[in-house]
Formats: structure tokens, sequence, C-alpha cells
């Protein structure tokens, strides 16, 4: 006989309203999601969408001008860029920006920069150092080497890395698939498959490789233009008419079938 | 300048020993930095790195005024740290001060090796530089790695200034000449390589001697400059500094 434990999902993350601007641009126009603990969401978009804003809003790099962000229903709007990392929540930038002149391990080690004071967490920090290694193996192989000496995967793999070092509860990550090889987008894929399976690290994942994102996540949401245009589950968007015209380029197929 | 007059004035005004008077000022010139970085740069933020230049030239400007103010035009000479009897060594003579500078030079540069290869603080002051907001994503507040460095670089500028004044004495417009000098040095010796600077100063003073002896001692101050120029038409990186391989 099955036992069904029911446990309450908690809402993580909640965007309510948010709006933000770059200078007279307005980039989000009352954008609001939101995140259930261990859950995969896709945000996709076109270029210049608004998702990297959308990112740097929740991780205070640029803060919205209005709206509210609960983060496990504590507001976190008005802090800073390092007191949101603080709190749980790493971003995965966009373009691979890891610290070229330092060595890969430095890289890592930076990653857990929040951790620099106290003795128990350093032991934890060697410990998920460990795991990042297992998840790529190729870091540890070349752990002595400038970082601005990796190949665009491996470069990846480190931004990845560096995030995780953090031990965040909430990732984001901001195209992790742009210009690469599909062999080693696909590896970047399954690894954060993994990290959502085993270490139920709640994720939200920006693409522009729709296919594969929608493929990975429970969920996902539209993004057009500083605005969220749709939003569904993730099979239901992979159906919808719009966005397989717009995003999953099923219509162009059938032009050229004609 | 700064820290040359402070340990004066703590030195001859408050009689104090000599090493707690340059102890005491480092500490003051470190907190003027902090403090220069809190009122003047802070309160601008993303402004071009020109702008901050040309504050920061204001900011000497005001501060050498001030010194004049309140110490007056006068020279003044720190007695060397051990005393002015010149040591022969193979039949060179050194004074004990230059042995002094030349310890101290060193002992600064693996510290600061020491300091930005292997603390974590420094690693994380190198990471900001390379790029502020992924370094803001990892956890570090920039701002107050931006004030650490001002306090670093502040307690390194009177630390040098306290050491050479005994040989160069001191007044509230030392310092320009040095700095640009300095400047130089770290041009020909190529960036963000210590070891490279102090080449390049050595260098720069065998330049400068040659030509004082072969051209004319006049020249002295413009042959450093002429070298900056056709370093930087012609060798930009530096003379040391291999030529960068950075994959994109
Ligand atoms: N620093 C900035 N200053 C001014 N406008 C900006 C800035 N950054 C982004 N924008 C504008 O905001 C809008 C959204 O940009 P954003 O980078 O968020 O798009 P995106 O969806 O991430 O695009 P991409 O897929 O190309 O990364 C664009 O119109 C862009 O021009
Ligand atoms: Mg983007």
């Amino acid at each position: 006989m099955a036992i069904f434990i029911s446990r309450k999902l908690k809402t993580m993350l909640k965007i309510k309203n948010i709006n933000t601007y770059y200078g007279q641009v307005h980039a989000l126009k009352n954008v609001s999601l939101h995140l259930t603990e261990g859950e995969i969401v896709t945000l996709i978009g076109a270029n210049g969408a608004g998702k990297t804003t959308l990112l740097n809003s929740l991780s205070g790099i640029v803060p919205s001008r209005s709206g509210q962000i609960l983060f496990n229903d504590t507001p976190i709007n008005d802090l800073y860029a390092h007191q949101i990392v603080k709190m749980g929540i790493s971003q995965v930038p966009e373009g691979r920006q890891v610290f070229k002149p330092l060595s890969v391990e430095d890289n890592l080690e930076l990653g857990a920069y929040l951790y620099n004071r106290k003795r128990a967490d350093k032991t934890e920090t060697k410990k998920t150092g460990e795991m990042v290694y297992g998840l790529f193996p190729i870091l540890k192989e070349r752990r002595k080497q400038l970082a601005g000496t990796l190949s665009g995967g491996e470069l990846q793999m480190l931004s990845i890395g560096r995030a995780l070092m953090a031990r965040p509860k909430l990732l984001l990550l901001d195209e992790p698939s742009m210009g690469l090889a599909p062999m080693v987008a696909q590896e970047i894929f399954q690894v954060i498959g993994n990290l959502s399976r085993e270490k139920k690290t709640t994720i939200l994942l920006v693409e522009q490789n729709a296919r594969a994102a929608l493929k990975l996540a429970n969920r996902g949401y539209v993004l057009e233009t500083g605005r969220l245009i749709l939003e569904g589950t993730a099979a239901s968007l992979l159906e919808n008419k719009e966005v397989q015209r717009a995003y999953l380029g099923k219509d162009k197929k059938e032009i050229w079938e004609r | 300048m700064l820290g040359g007059m402070l340990t004066f004035f703590f030195l001859v005004i408050f009689g104090l020993p000599l090493a707690p008077s340059i102890i005491l000022a480092i500490l003051i010139s470190t907190i003027v930095g902090i403090t220069f970085e809190r009122l003047a740069i802070r309160p601008l933020k993303n402004a071009k790195p020109i702008r901050l230049i040309i504050i920061t030239i204001g900011a000497s400007i005001f501060m050498r005024g001030a010194a004049m103010l309140i110490w007056g035009k006068d020279t003044h000479a720190l007695p060397a740290f051990s005393g002015n009897d010149p040591l022969y060594i193979a039949q060179a003579t050194i004074l004990p001060q230059h042995l002094w500078i030349f310890a101290i030079t060193i002992l600064i540069i693996i510290a600061s090796r020491l300091f930005f290869n292997h603390s974590i603080i420094g690693k994380a002051m190198r990471a900001c530089a390379y790029n502020a907001q992924v370094a803001s994503l990892v956890g570090i507040d920039v701002k107050i790695m931006v004030m650490l460095s001002f306090a670093v670089s502040a307690a390194i500028g009177s630390m040098a200034g306290i050491i050479i004044a005994p040989l160069t004495m001191t007044s509230y417009d030392v310092g320009i000449m040095l700095g640009l000098k300095g400047f130089c040095a770290v041009i020909i010796g190529g960036m963000s390589s210590g070891l490279g600077t102090v080449l390049g100063g050595l260098l720069l003073g065998l330049l400068e001697a040659l030509g004082a002896g072969f051209i004319s001692a006049s020249y002295k101050d413009a042959i450093a400059f002429i070298i900056l120029l056709l370093i930087l038409f012609f060798r930009p990186e530096g003379l040391f500094k291999k030529k960068e391989t950075e994959r994109v």
C-alpha cells in the first residue's frame, strides 16, 4: 500500500509587480512571478526582452523602482547585491564572467567568500569544493590554471561552480548554454537537472534555447519587451502555438516544407 | 608628504620617539586616505576614471595647501633611522638609510604579493578590480574593498614618504616629482608587477644618472619623461611584461 506523504511546498520567491528602469528605459513592466521550493522554472524571451534585467533586479544589481520581491517571506528589494547572496540567492551571470586573472581554484574560493570567517564554515566549504570538482572533473585538472585560459565550456562550468560554492538555496542561471557546442550545452543542462534532483536547489533558468529549457523545467514564463505574456507548465508551453511559432521555430519548418 | 611631515610633527613637536611617531604618522595618513574615499570618491557612483583622477589631483593640491598653512613652508629633515655614518661595502659607500629603504621596499613588495595572491581579502580586491559587478554577485562588499584599497595605498604611500624623508628632506610639497618618477617606473616596468616596477625604477635611475653624466645634469628630469614617452609610444605594456595571452 502506498503511503502518500503530503507536504505543502513553500513558495520560495515571490515577485510582485516590479518595475525596473535604466534611466528612461522602462525595462521591466509590472512583472510578477513566483518559484516554489525545489522547482526548475525557465524564463524565455527574445534578445532584449528583459531576462537579464529581471535576474539583476533579483540580485540587487539593478534594483527595481517599484513592486516587491519576497524571498522566503522576507522583502529583499532594498538589499545590496552582496547581502542577497548571503540570503541564499546566487546568480550565474550571462557571458561566463569569471575572474580571468585569477586561478580556477581562487575563483571557486571567492565563490565561498561568504564563508571565510568561521572554522565550521570552512570545512563545509571544502566539502562543497569537492562536490563542484565532482560535477566538473575538468576543473580539478585545471585548478592551478588562470581562469582566462579556459575554453568556453570550462568557463561556464567554472562560473556555475563558483555560484554553487556559496551554497545557494536559489540559483539564477543566465543563458548558460549560450555559445556552447551542443554536446557541452547538453552536459551543462544535465548538471542543472542533477542539482535540482540531488541538491534540491531551486532554479530559475533564463534561456534562448527554449526547447531544451522547457524539457528540463517544471514551469516556464515568457517575457516579451519587459512584460510577462505567458506562463504555465513546461508541457503546456511546449504545446502552445504562440511559443512554438516564436521560440521553437515550428512554423518556420512548416513554411519551408510547404 | 603627509607621512614625512606627520612623522616630523610627532617627533619634534611632541617629542615622541621615532618608532611611535612613524606608526602614528602611517595611521593618520591611512585615516586621511579613507576619509578622502568616503567624502570625495564614494559619493560619485559610476564615475569615469578620468574624473576620479582629476578629483584625486585636486584633493592632493588641497592637502598640500592645508599642510602649508599648518606647518609652514620650511623644509624639514627627518633624522636617519640609524645614524648617518656611511658604511663601506666592497669599496662602495652607502648610507644606512639606503639599506633601510631597500629593506623596507623589499618587505612591502613581499607583503603585498602575499596579500594579493594568498589572502582571501587580497583576492577579493583583485576580483573587484577585474569586475566589480560580478564580485558583488559572489557576496563581496565592493564598497568595503574600495575603502580598503584606499587605506592600503595611503599606508604604503606614507611609509614611502617616511623612509625617504631623511635623504630628500620633507616639506609641504615633496611628493609631486617623486610621484611622477614613480609613475615612470611603473610604466617602464609594466603595470601590475611589483618586481617589474622595481626594475623599472632601477633602470630609470641608471639612465638618469648616465644622462646627467654624459649630457647635462640639468636634463636629469627631462630624461625620465622622455623615456616615459618613448615607452608609452613603443611598448605601452612595459618592458618586462609578457604580452597578455587571453582567450575570450
Ligand atoms: N545598462 C543598460 N542601460 C540601458 N539600457 C539597458 C541596459 N541594459 C539593458 N538595457 C535595455 O533593457 C532591455 C532589456 O535588456 P536585457 O539585457 O535585460 O535583455 P535580455 O532579455 O537579457 O536580452 P539577451 O537575450 O540579449 O541577453 C533592452 O532593451 C536593453 O537595451
Ligand atoms: Mg540577457
